[in-house]
């Protein structure tokens, strides 16, 4: 057939791949191979599938972890009761429904996003979801992953498949090389200061180019993670020998059928001559590090600037929302971000808690000690327990942080840790919105070195001066 | 899903661009298993002040606006996180339609999918909707799925377009997982292929 010789994109493969059937004039009905559950946004869709008398078409195919919700710190008994009351849901839903899970107290609990790549759940080709918007990661290897609502959510228990419409294809080349103390979340801070935090919308993001091609799986899970803050549906990167590698051996990877499943894999990547509907380019070599200074991740900077001036700003409404920005942010025009005094600092998150992430960040605080509160969230049981073994952990507490475990903690606040009011904090995680780190908190978003910098020297600074 | 057919409301304007769902509704809110009841703490970081008291800033919060049906929104609106409690706030204050010319994509299938009209507009369009409703003597809007329409209170009628199958939908009430289950052969079928065709991901054996 004709069409099957038409160039392809690595979305359109893994798109044609899927669909089951062609519902109207705008959605097909795809099949969904990997579906992750989390505490919050699940209950009201077990709910749902109770109520309707429905069940889970594939049991095996869902696997679900408690994340968003769990306290850091002594968690043999929760104080909180809705909190107990929705991770008690978690626990029964999947019991009575026959889902994978790994409970808190089990080693391989930890962020949803972290655990799918590290239990080799996460592969090439596949298709991912989560009621979650930063299911994005997932792309790092190559799979078509997308958060989804909690109807959705509903949906794919109950039949596997989700109705969705096709998105656009982009792709961004980031090419050149890196300056030393420039990392992934640089790059894609970098990026989304560029196109904007809706440069993306309708989009699915392929993200190529030499800068890609150097990263390591943990640095290609950073940029993926946060497509969704650049307005993309998803983004993606090509599997190759660095994925490949990634995945051998772990727990859920492809054993007995490896040679095949490679096969397949080596099929996906982009046709050369495939169409792209938008294309951007990113010259990394002059990049310097990055550190937000609004309440937008586009609100971003190299941190040798300045907070901006609105006056310079013509368009009357992004004028006033810089104006917005710097008023809750509690900034004046003009300051040297360098300047900027913090209170808190935290490493964690699902765009920064892997095992390289704490390394690095590790790296700048030996020896050391820290002028603010300053916390080290792993990703997962297994994260925390790989960094033990390395003694990163006696590392970071010598140096005055604390030492938690794995869960989603400061990135949304949800449980005991957050921010006070006015409180300063530069954080590895995603989302700089005003409250998103405590009602009237203040987040500067950076790499796991930036902030291992920043909480040494009591402000924002260029982690270069470290190394 | 419920329908949405029409509605005669007071349309709010909310013109901030980028707001995000944290904003609509914050993560503490979201210790809940349940749907209902999250109106309450629709955008409270912004509604209420410190001390829990009323921000009467805020434009839900003032006379005219304290009821209203619609939301006109500023660009990439409910962007961030997936959270549909966004969508479930706005609905249980009242919110039953939204104007705007641009939503972030899971916000807006989230409002679809629980009988919220989002409607997209180009930004002149939206800009004269604004300027109308801030006049508290024209706040009122009439909002027709059927014949696609928005129209003021001094009878000005502005066309909007919507995919077909969303006001499908939204008129009827659609169950997608009902329609679905429909297809269960297909589904089956494509099983079955698949596991000949990727029989690794089958062997979940971790
Ligand atoms: S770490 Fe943050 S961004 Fe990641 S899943 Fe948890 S709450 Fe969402």
């Amino acid at each position: 057939m004709s069409e099957n010789k038409s160039p392809k994109t690595l979305f359109d493969k893994i798109w044609k791949n899927h669909v089951i059937d062609n519902i109207d004039e705008s959605n097909s009905l795809l099949y969904i191979d990997l579906h992750l559950v989390h505490e919050v946004t699940s209950p009201q869709a077990f709910e749902g599938l109770r109520l309707s008398k429905r069940n889970v078409r594939q049991p095996d195919k869902t696997f679900a972890v408690p994340d968003h919700n769990v306290p850091t710190v002594n968690r043999d008994k929760i104080e909180d009761e809705l909190s107990k009351k929705q991770l008690k849901a978690l626990e029964k839903n999947t019991k009575d429904f026959g889902i994978s899970y790994f409970p808190i107290d089990d080693i391989r609990q930890g962020i949803v996003h972290i655990i799918g790549p590290e239990q080799g759940l996460t592969q090439p080709g596949m298709t991912i979801v989560c009621g979650d918007s930063h299911t994005s990661t997932h792309g790092a290897f190559g799979a078509l992953a997308f958060g989804i609502g909690t109807s959705e959510v509903e949906h794919v228990l109950a039949t596997q498949t989700l109705l969705q419409k096709p998105a656009k294809n982009m792709r961004i080349n980031l090419n050149g090389k890196t300056q030393k103390g420039v990392t992934a979340k640089d790059l894609i801070l970098g990026l989304i200061g560029k196109i904007g935090t809706a440069g993306g919308t309708g989009h699915v993001i392929e993200y190529a180019g030499s800068a890609i091609k150097n990263l390591s799986m943990e640095g290609r899970m950073t940029i993926c993670n946060m497509s969704i803050e650049a307005g993309a549906r998803a983004g993606l990167i090509a599997p190759d020998e660095t994925t490949f590698n990634y995945i051998k051996g772990r727990n859920f990877a492809p054993k007995e059928n490896w040679d095949q499943a490679l096969k397949f894999w080596k099929s996906l990547p982009s046709d050369e001559t495939a169409k792209y509907d938008n294309e951007e380019i990113l010259e990394v070599n002059k990049l310097e590090p990055q550190v937000t200074w609004g309440t937008s991740p586009q609100d971003v900077s190299s941190i040798k600037g300045k907070v901006p001036n609105p006056e310079n700003e013509k368009d009357l409404n992004k004028r006033q929302s810089i104006i917005n920005s710097l008023e809750y942010m509690g900034l004046k025009p003009g300051t040297k971000l360098e300047d900027i005094k913090l209170d808190q600092v935290f490493i964690g998150s699902c765009t920064n808690s892997r095992i390289e992430d704490l390394r690095e960040a590790a790296n700048i605080v030996k020896g050391k000690s820290v002028k603010t509160k300053a916390m080290v969230v792993p990703g997962s049981g297994l994260v925390r327990q790989q960094a033990e073994e390395e003694g990163l952990d006696k590392i970071f507490k010598e140096a005055g942080f604390e030492w938690r475990e794995s869960g989603c903690s400061m990135c949304l606040a949800m449980n005991a840790d957050k921010l006070k009011p006015g409180e300063r904090c530069a954080s590895t995680s995603n989302r700089n919105f005003e409250g998103r780190q405590g009602k009237g908190g203040r987040t500067h978003l950076v790499s796991p070195i930036m902030a291992a910098a920043a909480a040494i020297s009591g402000r924002l600074t260029d982690v270069r001066e470290f190394i | 899903m419920e329908k949405f057919k029409k509605i005669v409301g007071i349309a709010a304007p909310f013109t901030r661009i980028n707001v995000d769902t944290d904003l609509i509704i914050p993560a503490e809110s979201l210790k809940t298993i349940s749907r209902k009841g999250l109106g309450k703490d629709l955008f409270s970081y912004i509604r209420f002040n410190e001390n829990g008291s009323q921000n009467n800033k805020f434009i839900l919060n003032q006379p005219n606006y304290k009821n209203s049906k619609i939301l006109v929104t500023g660009k990439n609106f409910g962007c961030g996180s997936s959270r549909e409690h966004a969508v479930w706030a706005l609905k249980d204050f009242g919110i039953k339609c939204l104007i705007g010319t641009e939503f972030a994509d899971i916000f807006y299938n989230n409002c679809f999918k629980n009988g919220v009209l989002a409607i997209i507009l180009d930004s002149k369009k939206v800009e004269k909707i604004i300027k109308i409703v801030s006049s508290s003597k024209n706040s009122e809007l009439e909002i027709d799925l059927e014949s696609q329409t928005v129209k003021t209170k001094q009878n000005e009628i502005i066309n909007f377009d919507i995919l077909p199958y969303l006001k499908r939908n939204l008129l009827e009430g659609v169950d997608d997982i009902s329609k679905t289950l429909e297809k269960k052969k297909l589904i089956d079928e494509y099983e079955f292929d698949m596991k000949k065709k990727y029989p690794w991901l089958e062997k979940k054996n971790g």
